[in-house]
């Protein structure tokens, strides 16, 4: 049921970022296209706004930021922690908390028992989203109503890091238009995760894509714990051309406490492939048809459930770096087509 | 000498010492074969694609007919602007090669002008000038096929008496084998029309795909360019409508595994109607299509399936027994097609520009145009032609032999082409005077020390290139027919005494990656050694050999790149391939465990 302060993630999409965010409008676009994404749901900005509302009612955040210099890093330390401790010790609304609750038990089959991650969905644009992609924060694996709403406020305290802050004042942001949206979202399991490019990192080409993984959660892959597994797959042939398999030491999990914690492989695993080459070309086909979606390379985080050995996506983002650059036509139409065949005899090589 | 000379080359041509005790089968190649002291001031290399083994004294007509329609073509026929001819010299029966390239601005703009007034009209011209060229060809065929037998009667006939010839049997001989040699040289003219400004089209299309997709495979564009109706695919077409033939007539079972061409062909004339309706059917196939021999055509000894059915006969038992399985064995060639196109529209749709497009449209196009060409000219040529030229040259060879030249039909092999020449003029000497010949005191022990030799030269290793190092090899002819590159010359370089003695490197022809037992077959009859799961490894693969990739687990292969018969017929099967490795035959020993990597073109021997 979606609702002034609720969008589940079938209903709502990347036009909708001002209300959802960047973050929870692309998991909504996913599943529109058809993609497989763990199941969850945006709380809208609406229930910041909410929030802060009452804050503002007691003393002034908004403005307070606003006052402040770019370059003054000690009085945003100071702000920072300030406004950081309010949002903690603050209540939430007893409406947004009573959301957050019914929306929880929609999961059903007790996914919040079991953990759901909770991750900050920022209305800025894409380059600060970007620069941002590690600074706001994601919780793992909470495993409680009780401890949901308490991230929840976490991540919106996590707009007010200095970072954060200090970022927003270089470009003289309007504070009014700062908010935050949070995913609540199913964990997954994952036997296996990692990234893709459906474009080579290395050398742009837009014909292979390059997938790396490993054992476990993707917090691995992503956080540079482990070298992963390496392949890159013709988008459009499905041809490996190259598969390096690693040493794979380490793999995250879900700590039975909540959270994420470090474990071993076992030594028979080690040295083995993550994925199957069958479960590399059911990525391809994935990775294509969100690149044909948007109409633009992708960067994507996936998982492989353990036990439905489904694969999921967590997050698709643009490509950036290859994108941003200029691409000059390697040939043009000649007015002899002959004439084509001088770039090899023509000497001009 | 220079005193910057770079730490690593290859050795002076001048260093490369006959091997002892063959002085004499050395000297028997022409004198403009020979290496000489300004040879050591350029760069050759060894042409163990076309010539892995060896070479007769006979056989070297190939690279000589070769070389001079080469050249020719690329010097003054289409004047290639930045490379004239190929140079060739011959030590220890191994062919080395050297290219001629034109660096002068002046000159290059010069030819440059020539060229497109030449090549352009062939490329614009391209369907017309090719249907020409198959009527030549066949034209040539036919001329040959029309040489007599020689033969020298002990008088002269009757007939050719009244009829007033007034030329007698030995001119003939001579005639003949004139004609044989100048028809030999003639189609390697008509070989080389196309062939560098069809490599060249393909060759432009290859590197404008590489740079809009750097990480592209060879293969996927190789895909994207092949054709399936050519010619050279035709042979073993017919043996796959010849094993449902079989079937269809009820005489499959007289193609049991191992069988031999006779045992087959009694039983097939047990089978009364059935079996003479199957062998009219053999006929019709046999003409032309099994004129196609078993190597790349470069060596006496690759013979026709004509000339031996027991390659074919292997081939069909495997086919009679797909087909008893259920399968068509009809190539979908519609369906190929299909997948073609969507292939070339997909990676179209992945380029960044309109102007990118365009430019790639036009490429593929001017590819296709001269592919049937690239792909068919090899049946006529090589195979076809060779066949026949071979074949006669055998037939003086029985005359030779017949009169004491030597003990075997097949040591005629061991004269040069001038040297036959001499030994047939003796023949008509002594056939005209009444005396006897003086060759059978002269060639035996010759022929012997020759046979002998190339036992020895086999044995013995020969460097990959002679002399300094180009800083770049520009030469396009050398670049597309050869494949080498400053990056395979250091590669070459770095070979000897690296730490990877157990890696053998060669061109991706079909990925995947296998592990087996090598098999090392270089002749057909060894083929049964081939047991499931092994690796073949071998000097070069035809499409005679498609049936055997049943059974194997991988193909290793000395020649060919990854257009060859091998890596066409390896993706065919779905088989992890490496071509063109230069010397796994040699490196790898029967029985050995090997990986293949067929993604990455890597053979590495595990044990």
């Amino acid at each position: 049921m979606c609702s002034a302060l609720i969008g589940w993630f079938a209903d709502i999409g990347l036009a909708d970022r001002l209300e959802v965010g960047g973050k929870g409008g692309s998991l909504g676009e996913l599943t529109r296209a058809g993609i497989e994404v763990p199941p969850g749901f945006v709380l809208k900005t609406a229930a910041f706004e909410r929030f802060i509302e009452t804050l503002e009612g007691e003393s002034p955040v908004r403005a307070r930021v606003e006052s402040l210099k770019a370059e003054d890093l000690g009085g945003m330390t100071v702000l920072s922690g300030e406004i950081r401790a309010r949002f903690a010790a603050a209540p939430l609304p007893a409406d947004v908390a009573d959301a957050i609750a019914r929306a929880l038990g929609e999961f059903g089959n007790g996914a919040a028992q079991s953990g759901v991650a909770v991750r900050s969905s920022a209305t800025t644009e894409d380059a600060a989203d970007a620069s941002f992609a590690g600074l706001q924060d994601t919780y793992l694996w909470v495993k409680s109503v009780e401890q949901v709403q308490d991230r929840v406020r976490s991540c919106w305290g996590s707009l007010y890091s200095v970072e954060s802050m200090s970022y927003r004042r270089r470009r003289h942001f309007k504070e009014k238009n700062v908010a935050m949206a949070v995913v609540v979202q199913t964990m997954v399991d994952a036997r296996t995760a990692g990234v893709m490019f459906t474009r080579s990192p290395l050398t742009g080409d837009r014909s292979v894509m390059t997938i790396e993984g490993s054992w476990g959660l993707g917090s691995a892959v992503v956080g540079g714990e482990v070298t992963p597994d390496r392949w890159v797959v013709g988008k459009i042939t499905g041809e490996i051309s190259v598969r390096e398999i690693s040493t794979k030491r380490i793999r995250h999990a879900a700590a039975a406490a909540g959270g994420v914690e470090t474990v071993p492989v076992a030594e028979d695993l080690q040295s083995a492939a993550c994925m199957s080459d069958d479960e590399i070309q059911h990525l391809r086909a994935i990775g294509r048809k969100v690149e044909r979606h948007y109409g633009r390379a992708q960067d994507i985080e996936w998982a492989v459930e353990r036990g439905s050995e489904r694969i999921l996506l967590l997050q698709s983002r643009p490509e950036t770096v290859w994108s941003a650059k200029e691409s000059a036509p390697l040939g043009r139409a000649a007015a002899d087509p002959a004439s084509q065949v001088l770039s090899i005899f023509g000497g001009r090589r | 000498m220079n005193a910057l000379m770079k730490p690593k080359q290859f050795p002076l041509p001048s260093s490369l010492k006959v091997v002892p005790g063959t002085e004499r089968a050395q000297a028997a190649y022409p004198y403009y074969t020979q290496f000489a002291a300004a040879d050591d001031n350029r760069f050759w290399f060894y042409n163990s694609m076309h010539f892995p083994e060896p070479m007769s004294a006979f056989d070297m007509v190939t690279a000589e007919a070769a070389y001079c329609a080469l050249g020719a073509v690329n010097t003054r026929v289409h004047c290639l602007p930045t490379t004239l001819g190929i140079d060739h010299r011959i030590i220890n029966g191994r062919v080395y090669i050297g290219g001629n390239s034109v660096t002068d601005p002046a000159e290059i703009a010069i030819r440059l002008g020539e060229f497109k007034q030449r090549a352009f009209y062939y490329y614009e011209n391209w369907e017309r000038l090719y249907d020409q060229w198959r009527a030549k060809m066949l034209k040539l065929i036919e001329d040959a096929q029309a040489l007599p037998k020689p033969e020298l009667p002990e008088l002269e006939p009757l007939a050719n008496v009244h009829a007033g010839r007034g030329v007698a049997s030995n001119h003939i001989l001579f005639d003949t084998y004139q004609k044989t040699l100048e028809g030999y040289f003639r189609m390697w003219h008509h070989h080389f029309e196309f062939l560098l400004l069809g490599y060249g089209a393909y060759m432009t299309f290859f590197e404008f795909c590489k740079k809009a997709f750097p990480e592209i495979t060879d293969q996927t564009i190789a895909r994207m360019v092949a054709g399936f109706d050519a010619e050279i695919f035709r042979p073993d077409d017919e043996l796959r409508r010849l094993a449902r033939c079989a079937v269809e007539l009820g005489v499959d079972k007289s193609f049991q595994e191992h069988a031999s061409v006779d045992e087959i062909m009694r039983s097939l004339k047990q089978k009364g109607e059935a079996g003479r309706e199957w062998l009219k059917e053999l006929e019709s196939s046999r003409n032309p299509w099994f004129n196609i021999n078993v190597g790349d055509g470069f060596y006496h000894y690759h013979r026709a399936w004509n000339d031996d059915l027991s390659m074919p006969f292997a081939s069909l038992s495997a086919y009679v027994a797909r087909v008893n399985s259920g399968e068509s064995l009809h190539r979908p060639i519609e369906k190929l097609q299909a997948e073609r196109r969507q292939l070339i529209e997909d990676y179209r749709e992945l380029l960044a520009t309109d102007d990118d497009r365009a430019a790639y449209d036009q490429m593929i196009t001017l590819a296709h145009r001269v592919f049937p060409y690239v792909e068919g000219h090899k049946f006529y040529c090589e195979h076809w032609y060779t066949n026949l030229f071979f074949n006669k040259i055998r037939e003086f060879g029985g005359l030779l032999a017949a009169q004491g030249f030597f003990p075997d039909a097949e040591d005629v092999f061991q004269l040069t082409h001038y040297e036959l020449e001499s030994a047939i003029i003796d023949l008509m000497n002594a056939w005209s005077t009444g005396s006897k010949p003086r060759g059978p005191d002269h060639w035996p022990p010759l022929v012997a020390e020759r046979r002998a030799a190339l036992a020895v030269w086999a044995k013995h290793a020969t460097p990959p290139a002679l002399g300094a190092v180009p800083d770049v090899i520009d030469d396009p002819a050398i670049v597309m027919l050869w494949g080498i590159t400053r990056e395979s010359l250091d590669r070459w370089l770095s070979a000897d005494g690296g730490p990877n003695q157990d890696e053998i490197r060669g061109v991706a022809a079909c990925r995947g990656v296998a592990e087996g037992i090598a098999r090392i077959i270089t002749t057909v009859d060894q083929m049964s050694r081939l047991k499931k799961g092994d690796i073949l490894v071998c000097q070069i693969t035809n499409p005679t050999w498609a049936p055997i990739f049943d059974k194997i687990a991988g193909a290793v292969s000395d020649i060919g790149g990854s257009m060859s018969h091998a890596a066409i017929v390896a993706r065919e099967y779905g088989l992890p391939a490496v071509v063109g490795t230069g010397n796994g035959t040699t490196r790898i020993k029967d029985g050995q465990r090997i990986r293949v990597d067929g993604g990455r073109g890597i053979v590495t021997i595990l044990q």
